[in-house]
């Protein structure tokens, strides 16, 4: 019989620990079909997070090392310029990205690392339970914004995609979504890009992926991907934001 | 009023009673319920305080610095990494003698990155400058949080407080605690009026200026008196504490020691189960005794030595590795204070209780099981160990 579906192999067996609906285990698996489609997984090497993602290392089937809350991007930088012909992947939350990482990722990006970051953009800290992230909307509830953000008091929710292209050093920065399959196959289209930036050597690349975290959005699954689209969407913009061509 | 809360949200709800002005809010496992149900506090009205959520600690320890010098009341709250990554700051605090009150709920430092208790994380702060308070429990997380305002605000003084509970053991288990009314805790923290302050016209200031040779070791004795003069303060508040709460605390605690033999000296929630191995040993005619540090800076030196004079054996034990090779933090300081005494008792070093690792009464025997044979033959044997890992023989 003929095989028409299979697990990547650039996964591990290992069984995820993340809620029902939650969009990490399908982010990790595009990235894992992405290593397997491209043949990169023994030359990759991931980056994970602080955040609920903080095993990813668990599920990958590549070398993974553990970075402190936020600093990623300065770890992939040295593996990168050690190791030029690896493949070398953050996986970040917004937390860890736009938060205490603001610094790392501005840099890495102005340098124009050539990394490839997955930034997994689900409107708060999801595993410290649900508190304010500089993604999260205006008005939305979370426990450190009880009656919902506000302007006047914790500012504008940032949009990291806008920011980052307009460093020189970045060459591929898009925004995806994981809320339908359209847009799943969007997404890993995205991936597999960044990842052939990385190889082309042509600068930073970074996919954000606006993603559910249906736990602390208080919502079940099939809400919280009407969520994304209703809410998300409409003040974080998909679609490429950078693309540098070769030269 | 009597009331069930976890450790964090007793410190949360003395942080309501004291209604600061200003909050730096970072959130981290385990502190991350205090920053959370303080929040709702300041959502519904329920404070005053400007509470300022930010991007990592470095700047929630910026913000406590900066509104303090502006003459402000601050707190903050924070664990582990999160410590970490205030260290900078934390020597800035200190230096620049501004009372900030910090709620520190101890949990291991990476790595391995470990979300569980060890004291790894305030003691790696322990020469920063701050008044370091620990406690055993809900009602100590509680009572230590509210002294600490009129300890570290005292012009003698003037340094921040850092008061530590242990993670998950003391910080989200419920526990019945008493808490003093809102009105008795506002007179009892009083008014803060700070005679400099930043934005006083009459008297233009710069906090934090570079400091040369010239003066930075004078500026560096000041603190250093500063952290003396800590020790007598922190009594006092205690007694006015006493009078308002009826629950009296020292610098430590000294439990069943009045003949003891056999003596432990250790930090915080162990301490429970190291009072029933105590009790239970007590039955079978051991005697056995413990001292609970509860002020770690200032250092209680020459009161731990009067407290340990008249035993035979002891035992420290650390709740964090300090890879000195030579053992803990808390037994560095505790060998140190014993040197001055004419006859020592035998002492050891047990590291215990690592990244969560438990620790339970049978454990707490073992180590008076060693000190009863220390006692007798003057055998002491290996001075420093780890106490319930896998990797080397267990020597207690
Ligand atoms: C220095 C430091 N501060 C705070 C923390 C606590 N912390 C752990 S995960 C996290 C937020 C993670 O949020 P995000 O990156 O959005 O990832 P998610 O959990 O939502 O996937 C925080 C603040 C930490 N680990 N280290
Ligand atoms: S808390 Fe949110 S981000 Fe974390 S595993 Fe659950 S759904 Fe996913």
């Amino acid at each position: 019989m003929k095989k028409v579906f299979q697990k990547p192999e650039s996964l591990t067996d290992a069984k995820n620990h993340y809620c029902p609906g939650c969009s990490h285990g399908l982010i990790h698996r595009l990235i894992a079909e992405c290593m397997d489609e491209m043949n990169i997984r023994e030359k990759t090497i991931g980056i994970c997070p602080v955040g609920c993602s903080v095993l990813a290392y668990d599920y990958f089937n590549c070398d993974m090392l553990e970075a402190a809350h936020g600093r990623a991007p300065a770890i992939a930088t040295a593996i990168k310029r050690l190791l030029p012909d690896r493949f070398l992947f953050t996986y970040q939350g917004d937390g860890d990205l736009a938060s205490i990482g603001m610094a790392e990722i501005v840099h890495a990006s102005a340098r124009g690392e050539k990394i490839t970051v997955i930034f997994v953009n689900n409107t708060l800290y999801g595993m410290t339970g649900g508190q304010m992230a500089p993604t999260t909307l205006l008005g939305q509830v979370t426990t450190t914004s009880p009656y919902g953000r506000k302007a006047e008091n914790e500012g504008y929710p940032m949009k990291m995609a806008e920011l980052l292209s307009s460093n020189e050093g970045s060459a591929y920065i898009c925004r995806t979504a994981v809320n339908n399959p359209a847009n799943i196959n969007r997404t890993k289209r995205a991936i597999k890009k960044a990842f052939q930036v990385q190889e082309k050597g042509l600068g930073f690349s970074m996919v954000e992926i606006l993603s559910a975290c249906p736990t602390n959005w208080g919502l079940n699954p099939l809400d919280a991907m009407k969520w994304i689209e209703d809410n998300m969407v409409p003040y974080y913009p998909l679609g490429e934001f950078k693309v540098k061509e070769e030269q | 009023m009597s009331n069930r809360l976890s450790g964090n949200e007793a410190v949360a709800y003395a942080m309501k009673q004291m209604n600061p002005d200003v909050m730096g809010a970072f959130p981290i496992t385990p502190s991350t319920e205090i920053p959370e149900y303080f929040a709702q506090y300041v959502a519904d009205g329920e404070v005053n305080t400007e509470y300022v959520t930010v991007e990592s600690e470095h700047s929630s320890m910026s913000v406590c610095i900066a509104a303090q010098a502006a003459g402000a009341r601050t707190v903050s709250a924070t664990s582990s990494c999160g410590l970490a990554l205030m260290y900078e700051l934390l020597y800035v605090a200190a230096s620049c003698r501004l009372p900030i009150t910090l709620a520190c709920v101890n949990r291991a430092l990476s790595g391995p990155i470990n979300i569980n208790n060890d004291h790894s994380d305030s003691m790696g702060a322990r020469d920063t400058g701050w008044v370091q308070i620990y406690a055993e429990n809900n009602q100590e997380a509680y009572d230590n949080f509210l002294m600490a305002m009129p300890i570290g605000e005292t012009p003698s003084v003037r340094l921040p407080v850092m008061t530590c509970m242990d993670g998950f053991i003391t910080s989200h288990a419920v526990e019945n605690i008493e808490l003093l009314e809102t009105d008795a805790v506002r007179k009892f923290i009083g008014e803060y009026n700070p005679e400099n302050y930043l934005l006083k016209k009459e008297n233009p200031l710069a906090v934090g200026p570079y400091d040369v040779s010239a003066y930075y070791m004078e500026h560096k004795v000041q603190e250093a008196e500063a952290m003396k003069a800590a020790k007598a303060r922190i009594l006092e508040v205690a007694a006015e504490f006493e009078k308002i709460s009826g629950r009296s605390y020292g610098l430590f605690e000294e439990y069943r020691m009045e003949d003891a033999e056999l003596a432990l000296v250790l930090i915080g929630s162990s301490a429970g189960t190291a009072k029933a191995a105590v009790d239970k040993l007590r039955e079978d005619g051991v005697k056995a005794g413990l001292v609970k540090i509860r002020v770690f800076r200032p250092f209680p030196g020459k009161e731990l030595a009067q407290a340990l004079a008249n035993t035979r054996a002891v035992a420290v034990m650390d709740k964090s590795e300090g890879f000195s090779a030579n053992g803990g933090p808390l037994f560095a300081e505790t060998r140190s204070a014993l040197y001055d005494l004419k006859e020592r008792p035998y002492l050891i070093d047990i590291v215990y209780g690592l990244g969560g690792r438990d620790v339970k009464t049978e454990d707490i025997e073992k180590v008076f099981g060693r000190l009863a044979d220390i006692a007798v033959t003057g055998e002491i044997g290996p001075v420093y160990t780890h106490m319930g890992q896998r990797s080397k023989e267990d020597i207690a």
